[in-house]
């Protein structure tokens, strides 16, 4: 029997990358040192990064978590010092340890939050099977195993969940595409090659709630009768792959994956494959390609892969966010979900504030919060200090807004109203440094080091758009060289074989349109 | 017009024949993954891990194992920017040049550590000790500037915690 505080100190990349790897040796050594019995547990990120690491002390199992953060290695004698293990840290008056920060749930960025698929990250041990059946872990298969495939499908349809990758394509339509197509083997793959920057989210799940992951994956496996399953992961991501792993097997050993899933009679295998930094194998004809063992080439649609997928069979590729909705909406019923957000885009989105903000993290909201609500109230404005100029939402591949759009409404409909994405749910904030004729040519450099090449306005379209941006820039032909940009532009949304080379453009354009000041310095 | 070569001759191998632990390596990550579906990538990865990088020679026989042309096995490694086909110097450094990074000094910080190694990005220090590569998103986009030093990954670098670290780095190596 285990005894003592239950003391968390997350695992998860982004903590560890700020030191909570060697703020957990600490505390376990300091605990030795002074003989004081704890329980060190590595969880998931509460995705409030300016304060990793965020350590937590709970006195007894499922009891209130007080946080401190940020710990650095240093802080951790002080720590025990002030009793944060004994509840006395956090006592109000003298005693109070500067690092305290209170009830981690009620921590407003935390308590303001809908947090319907993160509901246990940050909470849990992502690798222990107890712990996700005790926070509701299994529900949603429960119930899947409980109705005939149609059924499943119909709980997805009805969620209004949409593709979170990026394309937003309905999740149930497509469940019921390679629910009808016939063959002797179906795959699902979940796309884990979370390569946009801004983007995190994916990594989250996938380090500190990874059950969930392979639950909607199962799930869709029954759905659709297909066996076998594939994480398709950036090699970007080595702790993810780690977990992954390590829940894989402990799935495995409790009969949740392999053959007769839960005595069911129902099969389904589960296997991580590693990509190998190439950024368009994110999109899912690429990956195909990819995990057959190819150069990552885009495949030209159609076929569409829910009926030629991977190795020519019907295959279900959904993003990680999307199949880590599932379980939510088969334990609690589609309706549920869809009873969160407005218009076409239902339930909730996993936000992700980055680049020059204060309060950078994980804000999971039901779709209509705006812009503005999500860059000053939770974010807090930039870290700098200094006024917010731009801020490019879904990636490498969506546009620059400018404040005046900051009371747009998270919104799918609404952001394409604006010439704009939300892809995956992205928000990259740059301050008013920001020189954006550099990141329109960054966008068009990125779009050359990436394109797989088998396009041509992609390929040569990106180099040339380098071009023709540094022509600009250096006041050449000025007017003759932006009405050339203009056309390749053009091109290349008109033109391309995927988003890569199609929504380049996007940033590069938006940036052209509301910052034209940043291309007429010289 | 090129004279045709009867069916079934065997075409002449160039390559010197495959070092003894490129062989092995080869032959370990082959028979590890030979019967995985689309086991050219998991192959690729476990030969670098082994060595380093994926030599030249490695890939006539990695061809062979899985049934492949040298030319397709060649296509794979140079498609994926993880794959490299030189040795790596001890300690490799993978610095962040997205969207994030570049929204709180990434480029200043990029501009130091190319300053600071005296190698642009793709190169490896006369010493052998760094190698320096760019790399697209590490995820860890709340605590930007962000890079890896080594495997290990850190935020929120600023040119002084980069010294510290690859001094570190220097003496660990």
């Amino acid at each position: 029997m285990k005894r003592g505080p239950i003391i968390y100190v997350p695992r998860d990349s982004g903590a560890l990358s700020v030191g909570a790897e060697s703020v957990a040796q600490a505390i376990a050594a300091e605990a030795l040192l002074r003989g004081i019995e704890i329980q060190l547990v590595r969880n998931g990120s509460r995705g409030m990064y300016w304060l990793e690491p965020l350590v937590e002390v709970a006195l007894t199992p499922g009891g209130r978590r007080d946080g401190f953060g940020p710990v650095r290695r240093d802080d951790v004698a002080s720590l025990f010092e002030a009793g944060f293990h004994t509840g006395a840290a956090t006592a109000a008056g003298a005693s109070s340890h500067p690092l305290a920060l209170g009830p981690v749930d009620q921590i407003p960025y935390l308590a303001s939050q809908q947090r319907l698929t993160f509901a246990r990250v940050g909470i849990v041990d992502p690798v222990s099977v107890a712990d996700y059946e005790a926070h509701g872990g299994w529900r949603g298969l429960q119930a899947a195993l409980s109705l005939d495939p149609m059924a499943i499908v119909e709980h997805v349809v009805t969620s209004g969940l949409r593709g979170r990758g990026g394309a937003a394509f309905p999740t149930g339509i497509k469940w019921r595409t390679v629910a009808g197509a016939s063959g002797p083997q179906k795959y699902i793959v979940a796309n884990a090659d979370e390569g946009d920057s801004g983007t995190f989210s994916d990594r989250m799940v996938m380090e500190g709630d990874p059950f969930m992951l392979i639950e909607g994956m199962i799930i869709a496996g029954l759905a659709v009768g297909a066996t076998q399953g594939y994480i398709y992961l950036r090699s970007e991501y080595p702790h993810a792959h780690a977990v992954l792993n390590q829940a894989i097997a402990a799935a495995t050993v409790k009969g949740y994956l392999g053959g007769n899933i839960l005595g069911s009679g129902r099969d389904f295998h589960l296997e991580v494959r590693l990509g190998a930094g190439a950024y368009i194998c994110g999109e899912e004809t690429a990956l195909l390609e990819s995990l057959e063992g190819k150069r990552g080439m885009v495949r030209p649609k159609p076929p569409l892969p829910a009926i030629e997928g991977l190795f020519g069979r019907p295959t279900v590729v959904n993003n990680v966010i999307t199949l880590a909705s599932v379980p939510f909406i088969l334990g609690e019923g589609g309706a549920a979900y869809r009873d969160y957000g407005e218009g076409r885009s239902r339930g909730t989105l996993p936000l992700q504030l980055a680049g020059n903000i204060k309060h950078g993290g994980l804000v999971e909201r039901a779709f209509g919060i705006t812009l503005r609500e999500l860059l000053y109230d939770y974010g807090g404005g930039s870290r700098s200090g200094r006024p917010i100029r731009a801020v490019q939402v879904g990636g490498p591949l969506g546009a620059y807004l400018p404040a005046a759009q900051f009371d747009t409404p998270i919104d799918y409909e609404a952001f394409l109203g604006i010439d704009a994405m939300l892809g995956h749910g992205g928000i990259v904030v740059f301050d008013d440094t920001v020189d954006m004729a550099r990141m329109a040519r960054y966008a068009m450099e990125f779009c050359a080091i990436e394109s797989c090449g088998k396009c041509t306005p992609c390929r040569i379209g990106s180099t040339r758009g380098v071009e023709v941006v540094d022509k600009i820039v250096a006041g050449k032909e000025r007017a003759a060289n932006t009405a050339l940009l203009r056309d390749l532009c053009d091109t290349m949304v008109g033109g391309s074989l995927c988003a890569l080379g199609g929504m380049t453009p996007y940033p590069v354009l938006s940036a052209l349109n509301h910052f034209p000041e940043d291309f007429a310095k010289s | 017009m090129p004279r045709l070569l009867p069916p079934g001759t065997k075409m002449p191998v160039r390559q010197e024949p495959a070092t003894a632990s490129v062989t092995a390596a080869v032959a370990s990550a082959v028979d590890r993954h030979k019967d995985r579906p689309g086991a050219l990538l998991p192959i690729l990865h476990d030969v670098q891990q082994a060595l380093g990088h994926v030599p030249e020679d490695a890939v006539p026989e990695i061809a062979q194992a899985l049934n492949l042309s040298r030319a397709e096995v060649h296509g794979v490694v140079t498609f994926y920017h993880d794959f490299r086909s030189t040795p790596p110097g001890r300690v490799v450094i993978k610095v962040c040049r997205a969207e994030s990074c570049q929204a709180v000094g990434g480029d200043a910080l990029v501009a130091h550590i190319k300053q600071r190694l005296g190698v642009d990005f793709h190169g490896t220090t006369a010493d052998g000790h760094f190698s320096l590569e760019p790399v697209y998103c590490l995820g860890n986009c709340a605590l930007s500037p962000a890079l890896v030093i080594g495997g290990e990954i850190h935020g929120r670098v600023t040119p002084e915690r980069l010294d510290a670290l690859l001094q570190a780095a220097r003496g660990s190596a």
